[in-house]
C-alpha cells in the first residue's frame, strides 16, 4: 500500500530521442508530475495513443522511463522490478495460464509468495465468491469464455491483499456491456473493502466515472487535467477536455476582443464572434486584457444552452439544422451564425417552426486561451474555491 | 473457420492428386507386386504368397536392425527435442543478432545429406579431422571406424548436429507467437523463470513440438545417406540402419521379394506410429476449436 | 541479476553455434589446403592459402554441370510444386469434401516411405515413360515428399485469410481464376516464400532419387562428388571445395525469407 509520486517523468520510445521542449512528437510522456494518493481509486482516461498505458506500465515497472523518478511513498522505485514494487496489473486482453485450472490460476501468485496452503485455500474461495468464479473453479482455464478468462485474470490481480496497488489496463474491453457494469461495481465495492490504491485504465469516459473518485484526463503525453468527473465536466481546464469528457463535447465559439475594424467605448467587456458581441464575466476580462493570442473560444457545454422558441433579453436567434430523439433527451443541432451547435433539450419540447433562440448562461461560458481555461475562480482544492486570476 | 461442403474443390485437388499418385501409387504396387514373388531375374519369377511375410518375421538380421533403429530413433527424439527446446529459449528475439543467429542455426538443414556425410567423416577422423584429433590428443581412444561404439556415437552426433536445429527453430518460431503480455502477467505475479518455461512457454509449445517429434521420429526412422557416407554402416554392423538393411538386401544380394516384404512392414510400423501422431494433432485442434465456439 | 541471466544466455547460446560451424568450418578450412597440408601436420587455417580446388571445380564442365543439374531440377520441382499446391491448398482451407481427411494424411504419409527399396520401382516406372536420366524425372520424383509439405505450410498461411476476403471479391464480380491470382496470391506473399524455402532445402538436399533417376545429362552434383575417390585415394581438397558450393545456395535462400521463417517453421499455424 503506498502513495505513487510521479516527478518530472518524461518518455520516449525512440533511442535517442530529441529536445523534449523542441520535439514533443518524439515523447510518449512529457514532464509530468503527479501524486496518486494510497488508498484512492483512480482513473486513467483518455483517447487511445495519448500515453496512458505506456505511462501505467512504467508505474507498474515493465517500462523503465527515459526521464524522471517515480516513487513508492518516499522510495524510488526506478530500478526496482515489478515484483519489488510489489504491483498488481491486469492487462486488456485475458492473460490465463491455459494449463492450469481456475483455482490453480488464482492460487498461482500466492504459492510464489509462499503463503501457506490452508490460508491459500481460503484467499481462492473468498475472491472466487466475490467474482462469481465458484462454479468454475475445477475447471481448466483453457476452456473458459473470453469474459471469465478476463474474470480470471481480475481475480489473479486482486487475491494478494499487500500490493502497493492494482493496475488496470482497459480491462474490460473484451466484456459484454451488461457484464461490465457489473463488474465495474465489484470493482468499485472490492476497493471500499480492501482500501487498495487501484488505477483504472480506460478510454471510454462512462467506465472512469462509475469507477473512479477521480480521473485523470490524459492528452499528447499530458495530464491536462486531474479532478473528479463532476470537476471535469464542469470546468474543464483545456478545451481537450471539453471535447473529451460528455455527449456530445463542449460547444466552442471562436471569438476576437473587438468587432472588425471598429473600437467601441461600448464594446468594454464584451467579446466578438463575428458580428455579434458576446458579454463575459469580469475576470474573464482581466484575463483577456493581459494576452495577446488570437486563439481566443468561448466554450459552452450542450447542457446549458438554454433554447425558447420566443425571444428573450439576451438572446441570440438561430436555426434548427437536425433533431435527434435519444429516449430521455432529445439532441438538437442549431445553425448559429454559421457555427453549428449541439443542444440538449427535454424530451418534451415541441418545434413549431426552424427559428430558435439561444441564452448562454455567463457561468458556463468559459474561456479559453491557447486551449487553456482561463477567467475562472482557481480550484486550489477539491471544492474550496479561491476567487484568484488565472494566468 | 468453417469450411463450406463442396465437392468441386476435387477439381483443384486433381492436378495435385495426379502428380503425387504417379509417383507414390506406382513405385507402392510394384513393391507389393515385388513383396509376393520370388524374382531370380527380370524375366523369371515365381508367385511365393506370403512366404516373404513370414520370412520376415522369422529373420534374426532384419529383427535386429529394427530394434537398432528403435534404439537410434529414441536417442535421437531424447537428445534434439530438449536440447532444441533449449536452444530456442537461449535465441535472442530481436535485432540483426536474432536474423544472424536463425540463419546460422539453419545451416545445417541446407546442405546435402551426403556432404552432412562428407563433412563428419572428415571432422572427426583422427589424423585430419579436428573432432577425432582433439579426442586423441585429449587421450580419449577415440575412432569411429574401427570402434563400434565409437562409430554408432558419433552417427548420433552427427544426426544431433545436422536435425536440432530443426527443432529449435519450430520452437523459437512457437516462442514468437506467446504475446508480450503472458511474460508481463508472470513477473507480476512473481513466476519464477521455471514457472515460466513450465505454465507459459510449454503448453504454447505443444503443437510445434508434436510436429518436430513426428517429423523427426519419421526421418530418423529411414535414416539412409548420412551414416552411409560417414561409416558406410560399419564397423560390423554397429550403424547398419533398417534402410541400408533392405537397401543390402534388395540390391547386393538381389533379394528383392523378402526386402520389399519387409520395407511394407517397416512402412506400416512408421505409419502406424505417424498415424497416433496426427490424430493426437487433429484432436488437439478439434477441441481448440471447440473452445472458440464458446467464445 | 537479470544481466547475469541475459549474459548465461548468450554464452550457451554462442557454444552451440560455435559447435554448429565448427565442422562446417573445418570443411572450409579443408577447402583451401592443398592435399598436401590437409594430409600432413593438422593445421588450424590454411597455411598454404590456395584456390587450386576451386578452380579444378569451375573449369571442368563434368563438376560444374553437376550444380547446374541440381539448380535445374530444384526450379524445375519448385515451379510444379506451386502451381499444383496453390490451388489444392485452397481446396482444403475452404471447402470440405468427400475424402479430405483422407487424402490429407495420404500426402503426408508419402513422407514416410522408406526411400532404399523404392528406388527400384522408380527406375523401372521412370525409365518406363522415357524420362530416365532427365531432370523432370527428379524434379517430378522429388514431388513426393515437396508438394505434401507445400500443400501443408500453403494451407496453414490460407487459413489465416479471412473468408470474407473471398466473398467480397465475388459480390466485386470478381472471377474465381482473376481473385485467386490478383488478390489471394498476394496476400498470402510471405507463406509463398516460406513454402518456397522449404521445397528448396528438401529437394536440394535429397541424394538418393536424385542418384538413381540419372546417369549422364542431369546427374546432381551430390552423385559427382564421389567421384573423388579415385585411384590415388580421396582428393580431400576438391571434396571440400565442391561441399562448401553446396552450401552456398541455401545461405543465398535463406538469406530472403529470414524474416519470415519464424512463421514459417511454425508452417503458419502457431
Amino acid at each position: 500500500m503506498a502513495t505513487i509520486t510521479l516527478k518530472s517523468l518524461a518518455h520516449s520510445y525512440l533511442a535517442q530521442p530529441r529536445n523534449p521542449q523542441t520535439h514533443p512528437q518524439d515523447y510518449a510522456i512529457q514532464a509530468l508530475d503527479h501524486v496518486w494518493k494510497q488508498g484512492g481509486a483512480y482513473a486513467l482516461l483518455g483517447p487511445s495513443g495519448c500515453g496512458k498505458s505506456t505511462l501505467l506500465n512504467i508505474i507498474s515497472g515493465l517500462l523503465s522511463p527515459s526521464q524522471g523518478e517515480v516513487l513508492f511513498d518516499d522510495q524510488v522505485v526506478n530500478a526496482l522490478s515489478p515484483e519489488q514494487r510489489n504491483i498488481a496489473q491486469v492487462f486488456q486482453f485475458p492473460v490465463v495460464y491455459d494449463a492450469m485450472t481456475v483455482a490453480e490460476n488464482l492460487a498461482f501468485p500466492l504459492k510464489n509468495i509462499k503463503m501457506p496452503k490452508a490460508q491459500i485455500k481460503i484467499k481462492v474461495r473468498e475472491i472466487a465468491d466475490l467474482l462469481e468464479l465458484t462454479d468454475s473453479l475445477d475447471k481448466k482455464a483453457k476452456n473458459l469464455s473470453a469474459d471469465q478468462k478476463q474474470k480470471v485474470s481480475m481475480a489473479r490481480g486482486l487475491v494478494r491483499e499487500d500490493v502497493s496497488a492494482i493496475l488496470f489496463d482497459e480491462p474490460l474491453t473484451v466484456i459484454d456491456p451488461n457484464l461490465k457494469w457489473k463488474l465495474r461495481r465489484k470493482l468499485k465495492q472490492i476497493h471500499e473493502q480492501l482500501n487498495i490504491t487501484m488505477l483504472y485504465v480506460t478510454h471510454d469516459q462512462l467506465e472512469a466515472a462509475t469507477f473512479a473518485d477521480e480521473i485523470a484526463l490524459m492528452y499528447q503525453g499530458k495530464i491536462v487535467q486531474f479532478g473528479s468527473p463532476q470537476e471535469l465536466f464542469e470546468r474543464p481546464n483545456h478545451s481537450f477536455v471539453g471535447y473529451f469528457i460528455g455527449s456530445p463535447g463542449m460547444n466552442f465559439i471562436p471569438i476576437k476582443k473587438s468587432e472588425e475594424g471598429k473600437k467601441n467605448e461600448k464594446d468594454k467587456g464584451r467579446v466578438f464572434y463575428q458580428n455579434i458581441s458576446l458579454a463575459i464575466s469580469g475576470s474573464q476580462q482581466a484575463a483577456l486584457k493581459s494576452c495577446h493570442s488570437t486563439n481566443l473560444k468561448l466554450g459552452i457545454r450542450p447542457e446549458f444552452i438554454e433554447l425558447s422558441e420566443t425571444y428573450e433579453a439576451n438572446s441570440f436567434p438561430a436555426s434548427v439544422l437536425s433533431v435527434q430523439h435519444l429516449g430521455s433527451y432529445q439532441l438538437v443541432v442549431v445553425d448559429f451564425a454559421g457555427l453549428e451547435m449541439q443542444v440538449r433539450v427535454a424530451e418534451k419540447m415541441q418545434f413549431s417552426g426552424a427559428g430558435v433562440y439561444l441564452v448562454f448562461p455567463s457561468q458556463w461560458l468559459k474561456l479559453y486561451i491557447d486551449e487553456y481555461l482561463v477567467g475562472e475562480p482557481v480550484l486550489v482544492n477539491k471544492g474550496d474555491y479561491k476567487s484568484e486570476n488565472h494566468e | 473457420m468453417n469450411k463450406v461442403p463442396n465437392n468441386k474443390a476435387w477439381w483443384l485437388v486433381l492436378p495435385m492428386f495426379l502428380l503425387v499418385a504417379f509417383s507414390a501409387i506406382i513405385p507402392l504396387m510394384t513393391v507389393v507386386n515385388y513383396s509376393l514373388q520370388d524374382i531370380f531375374d527380370q524375366n523369371t519369377a515365381y508367385f511365393v504368397g506370403v512366404e516373404w511375410y513370414q520370412e520376415t518375421l522369422r529373420n534374426t538380421r532384419l529383427h535386429d536392425s529394427l530394434l537398432r533403429q528403435f534404439g537410434f530413433s529414441f536417442s535421437v527424439l531424447l537428445i534434439e527435442i530438449p536440447l532444441g527446446i533449449v536452444v530456442a529459449l537461449m535465441m535472442p528475439t530481436r535485432g540483426w543478432q536474432a536474423s544472424a543467429v536463425l540463419i546460422l542455426l539453419a545451416l545445417p538443414l541446407l546442405i546435402p545429406w551426403n556432404v552432412v556425410g562428407t563433412i563428419w567423416q572428415v571432422f572427426a577422423r583422427g589424423d585430419i579431422g579436428l573432432f577425432g584429433w582433439t579426442l586423441n590428443n585429449l587421450g580419449i581412444d577415440y575412432n569411429y571406424t574401427s570402434n563400434p561404439l565409437d562409430a554408432w556415437l558419433t552417427v548420433l552426433l552427427m544426426d544431433v548436429w545436422h536435425w536440432t536445429s530443426l527443432v529449435a527453430l519450430l520452437c523459437y518460431s512457437g516462442l514468437r507467437a506467446i504475446p508480450d503480455a503472458y511474460y508481463q502477467a508472470a513477473k507480476i505475479d512473481r513466476a519464477s523463470p521455471w514457472a515460466v518455461f513450465r505454465y507459459i512457454q510449454l503448453p504454447r509449445l505443444r503443437n510445434v513440438l508434436v510436429i518436430g517429434v513426428l517429423l523427426r521420429f519419421m526421418d530418423s526412422f529411414m535414416i539412409y545417406t548420412e551414416p552411409f557416407v560417414l561409416t558406410g554402416g560399419g564397423p560390423g554392423t554397429s550403424t547398419t540402419f533398417l534402410s541400408q538393411t533392405l537397401t543390402q538386401m534388395a540390391i547386393g544380394q538381389f533379394d528383392i521379394g523378402p526386402a520389399a516384404a519387409f520395407s511394407l512392414v517397416y512402412f506400416l510400423i512408421v505409419l502406424l506410429v505417424s498415424w497416433l501422431f496426427f490424430t493426437t494433432i487433429t484432436h488437439m485442434e478439434k477441441s481448440d476449436n471447440g473452445n472458440k465456439h464458446d467464445k | 541479476m537479470a544481466t547475469n541471466m541475459i549474459s548465461k544466455r548468450n554464452l550457451g547460446m554462442f557454444m552451440y553455434l560455435i559447435f554448429v560451424l565448427l565442422p562446417i568450418y573445418w570443411l572450409l578450412n579443408m577447402s583451401f589446403k592443398t592435399n598436401d597440408e590437409i594430409l600432413g601436420q593438422l593445421t588450424l587455417w590454411p597455411t598454404d592459402f590456395t584456390f587450386d580446388n576451386y578452380i579444378t571445380i569451375f573449369t571442368d564442365a563434368s563438376w560444374y554441370m553437376g550444380y547446374v543439374n541440381s539448380m535445374t531440377y530444384v526450379a524445375m520441382n519448385l515451379v510444379i510444386t506451386l502451381l499444383v499446391s496453390l490451388p489444392a491448398a485452397y481446396a482444403f482451407s475452404r471447402y470440405k469434401f468427400v475424402g479430405d481427411k483422407h487424402l490429407f494424411f495420404w500426402l503426408l504419409s508419402n513422407r514416410m516411405a522408406p526411400p532404399a527399396v523404392f528406388l527400384l520401382p522408380f527406375f523401372q516406372l521412370y525409365s518406363s515413360v522415357g524420362l530416365f536420366d532427365t531432370h523432370l524425372a527428379v524434379a517430378l520424383a522429388h514431388c513426393l515428399f515437396t508438394i505434401p509439405l507445400a500443400v501443408w505450410i500453403l494451407e496453414g498461411f490460407m487459413s489465416g485469410v479471412p473468408r470474407e476476403i473471398d466473398e467480397t471479391a465475388y459480390i466485386d464480380g470478381y472471377s474465381f481464376g482473376h481473385f485467386f491470382i490478383k488478390i489471394f496470391i498476394p496476400m498470402i506473399r510471405s507463406g509463398i516464400g516460406v513454402t518456397a524455402f522449404f521445397t528448396f532445402m528438401f529437394s536440394w538436399v535429397e541424394l538418393l532419387l536424385a542418384r538413381t533417376l540419372t546417369s549422364v545429362d542431369a546427374k546432381p552434383i551430390s552423385a559427382i562428388m564421389t567421384r573423388t575417390v579415385g585411384a590415388a585415394g580421396i582428393d580431400w581438397g576438391v571434396l571440400a571445395a565442391a561441399g562448401v558450393l553446396t552450401i552456398l545456395p541455401g545461405i543465398l535462400v535463406i538469406w530472403f525469407v529470414r524474416n519470415h521463417v519464424a512463421k514459417g517453421f511454425a508452417l503458419g499455424r502457431v
